[in-house]
């Protein structure tokens, strides 16, 4: 009577083969198709819109690196003037300024640095054919700065070290001042190429050498594309309104086209004035006018050094403020500014964005599996014959949880495929509504992430209803009608 | 030894702090080959008893040996096993899955003893050929009549070879000419070896079988009282000896 408890040829077999127990989910998914596409919805949105979100906040990135990159990138650090601190303000007229002294003592002691480029600020105000133009930027440089502050000369040449050295009246516009003062190519439908002319910078005449090519942004190169495609529609609108400087980064790029640029000697012989007459203008947020430093150079408005690589970043800051404390005598009457903190702004703006998007659509996947549960529970005492019959032909309970296991993971994994084909349309959609957005980037890691989640909720949705269907009795769930 | 050997075996439920023995004390054995009927009025615990049997439930106490094997210490996973090797039913609803055609539901215990698809199909179609089915086997059980449903429920209790089957009330949804041709199936599968089980309350049905078990109140009956069920010898209904209680002391 002591016979061992089950063979085991009949106790160790596995479970009914995955293919069958799938055939049996999508067979279910396809008996209600209705139903199954409504239980898909919510997992269709949440993909869609995590990859939606994430293509779309990895555009306006792209845009905002595009911008940084366009004001000379993160390698670029500019010394500025400042006031003495309080501490020091005893000191204050020993304080030399930044000079064209530390560019040798830059040049002379810093490691890991590229290109150092002085410069000068001044308002101005120019004038030609009869029209009036104050440009964001009016700069007295050496040759170096089109090199610095990556600008591209499309037609005539730049100055040289000749043209500094004598001091020339010459200057390089950027397409804006082109513009405003002898008329866009499409008001006047030729090319508009002002070499040679000159132009009155606040009232000293200069001869235009060179123009600067137009910079713009991606998204504005698609606005412009897109107003030339559809000239009609802009003509019955009328003037085209300005939206300022809002919708992202490409006021850089206007700034940019907004810019003049002369000889650094020429500025200073031209343009300097006293320290009395200065001072009086210093309410403008800028540089207050050219002065000379006691040294007898001019005080420069800023120092732009790039450098190597932005990984000496830190060190370099620190080696530059040790020269320049040396040459300063100890006056604090400079200061850094990096695009370090633009760059961690962007960083911050995208995590912020990502945070938030996830989080939506991380509500959509969770009310999406919530969904799959609530019709998988409906859908098992709809079945509890069913599984009944099958358990009293020898199904296990692990067979039967398998079997709605699959069928949650089935729906979410159709819903999945089905949200990233989605995602797609969705972007098309946002795109066709305002083509001149950053263009969305998708990224296979967002899809892998976003149909990944969807797995994850398909089974976390299974697991309590195949817990439930397991647990029936046979000879209960054979009686149940 | 017998195929099935039940000793001292009792069911018993508790209802609102009554206790219902469902099952009480029950000993029997049931050889290889036999075909053999369980007759009792309603609540009498012959469905209690099949459930035992077939292994569906456990009992509350004694022992139970299928096939050599002890089924009151079987887990769940083993006596789902024992089901699906050793067992087959055929009940009175036929039980038929309705979204899988004929050939699929013949399959399905097969699925569950991990068979691979071609021999599956194979042995569904041997199994339905045995039943007189094998030309509707791409139908669905929604599209036969009630005769036809059960013949494809005894083709799927046979299709793994089991070494018993269970039929619970397998004619009482039928009428009486489908039911005999039911019956004589079963007859006939009984004639090829099969050990075949028969529950039921009519005991013009259980007077088909060679051997009958009455339950009465959780209790096997004494005596087959005959003249008690209505049953006369008409028709020729009743040509075998009625066995009294055979096993025992």
């Amino acid at each position: 009577m002591s016979a061992p408890a089950a063979s085991p040829s009949v106790s160790n077999r596995a479970s009914a083969n995955l293919g069958v127990t799938v055939g049996v989910g999508l067979r279910e998914i396809w008996a209600h198709k209705f139903r199954s596409m409504l239980t898909m919805l919510g997992i269709i949105l949440g993909v869609s819109s995590l990859v939606a979100m994430s293509a779309l906040v990895k555009g306006i990135e792209r845009g905002a690196k595009e911008a940084l990159i366009a004001i000379g990138g993160l390698e670029k650090i500019r010394i500025e003037p400042q006031e003495v601190p309080v501490e020091q303000r005893h000191l204050a007229d020993q304080a030399k300024g930044v000079t064209l002294d530390d560019v040798e003592a830059i040049e002379a002691g810093a490691s890991h640095t590229g290109i150092i480029s002085p410069e000068l600020y001044m308002r101005a105000t120019l004038t030609a054919n009869g029209r009036r133009f104050r440009p964001y930027n009016c700069c007295g440089a050496l040759p170096v700065v089109l090199e610095m502050d990556e600008h591209v000369i499309q037609h005539g040449r730049m100055f040289n070290e000749i043209d500094d050295e004598m001091a020339r009246n010459v200057c390089v516009i950027g397409t804006a001042a082109r513009d405003e003062l002898w008329g866009t190519p499409e008001e006047t439908g030729e090319p508009v190429i002002p070499i040679g002319r000159t132009v009155y910078i606040n009232h000293v005449p200069f001869t235009v050498i060179g123009m600067f090519e137009h910079y713009e942004s991606e998204q504005e190169r698609k606005e412009r594309e897109l107003a030339a495609k559809q000239p009609e529609k802009q003509a019955a609108t009328g003037p085209a309104r300005s939206r300022g400087r809002g919708g992202g980064s490409h006021f850089v790029f206007r700034l940019k086209n907004a810019t003049v640029i002369m000889p650094l000697n020429t500025m200073w012989m031209k343009f300097r004035t006293t320290a009395e007459a200065a001072a009086a203008e210093s309410d403008w947020r800028g540089p207050a006018g050219i002065t000379d430093s006691p040294t007898g150079s001019p005080r420069l408005s800023s120092l732009e050094v790039k450098l190597s690589s932005v990984d000496y970043l830190a060190d370099t800051l620190q080696q530059i403020r040790n020269i320049l404390m040396t040459t300063h005598q100890g006056i604090e009457d400079f200061s850094f500014r990096t695009q370090e903190e633009w760059a961690e702004n962007i960083d911050q703006f995208v995590r912020n964005a990502r945070m938030s998007g996830g989080l939506i659509a991380g509500i959509a996947l969770v009310v999406g599996g919530i969904g799959i549960m609530n019709i998988m529970l409906a859908s098992i005492s709809e079945r509890v014959r069913e599984i009944g019959i099958r358990k009293s032909i020898g199904a296990t309970d692990g067979d039967i949880f398998l079997q709605i296991l699959v069928e949650s993971v089935v729906i979410a994994l159709i819903g999945g495929v089905a949200g990233l084909a989605t995602s797609f349309a969705l972007l098309g959609v946002i795109g066709s509504f305002s083509p001149t957005e950053n263009t969305p980037v998708v990224t296979a890691g967002a899809m892998a992430v976003a149909f990944g989640f969807s797995a994850v909720v398909g089974v976390l949705a299974g697991l309590f209803p195949a817990f439930k269907a397991s647990r029936l009795h046979p000879i209960q769930a054979l009686r149940y009608d | 030894m017998a195929l099935v050997e039940l000793r001292n075996v009792s069911k018993i439920y508790h209802l609102g702090g009554e206790e219902i023995r469902a099952l009480d004390d029950v000993t029997l054995d049931i050889d290889e080959g036999e075909f053999i009927s369980i007759i009792g009025p309603s609540g009498s615990g012959k469905s209690t008893l099949m459930h035992i049997l077939g292994c569906l439930d456990s009992p509350s106490h004694g022992s139970i040996r299928l096939d050599g094997t002890m089924i009151q210490s079987a887990n769940a996973r083993e006596l789902a096993a024992i089901r699906n090797r050793k067992i087959g039913f055929v009940f009175q609803f036929f039980n038929l899955l309705p979204k899988l055609n004929v050939a699929q539901n013949v399959e399905l215990p097969m699925v569950y003893s991990g068979i691979s698809g071609r021999e599956r199909h194979q042995r569904a179609m041997a199994a339905l050929e045995q039943v007189g089915m094998a030309n509707r086997s791409q139908h669905r059980p929604s599209q036969l009549s009630g005769g036809q449903q059960q013949r494809a429920a005894i083709a799927r209790a046979l299709v793994n070879n089991p070494r018993i089957i269970f039929a619970d009330e397998p004619t009482g949804n039928l009428d009486t000419h489908t039911g005999e041709a039911i019956l004589e199936l079963f007859r006939q599968l009984s004639s090829e070896g099969r050990t075949i089980v028969l529950v039921t309350h009519d005991p013009e049905i259980a007077a088909v079988t060679p051997r009958r078990i009455e339950i009465r109140d959780g209790k096997i009956a004494e005596k087959l009282d005959l003249t008690l069920a209505g049953l006369s010898p008409r028709g020729g209904r009743v040509p075998h000896e009625v066995h009294d209680q055979e096993p025992g002391a």
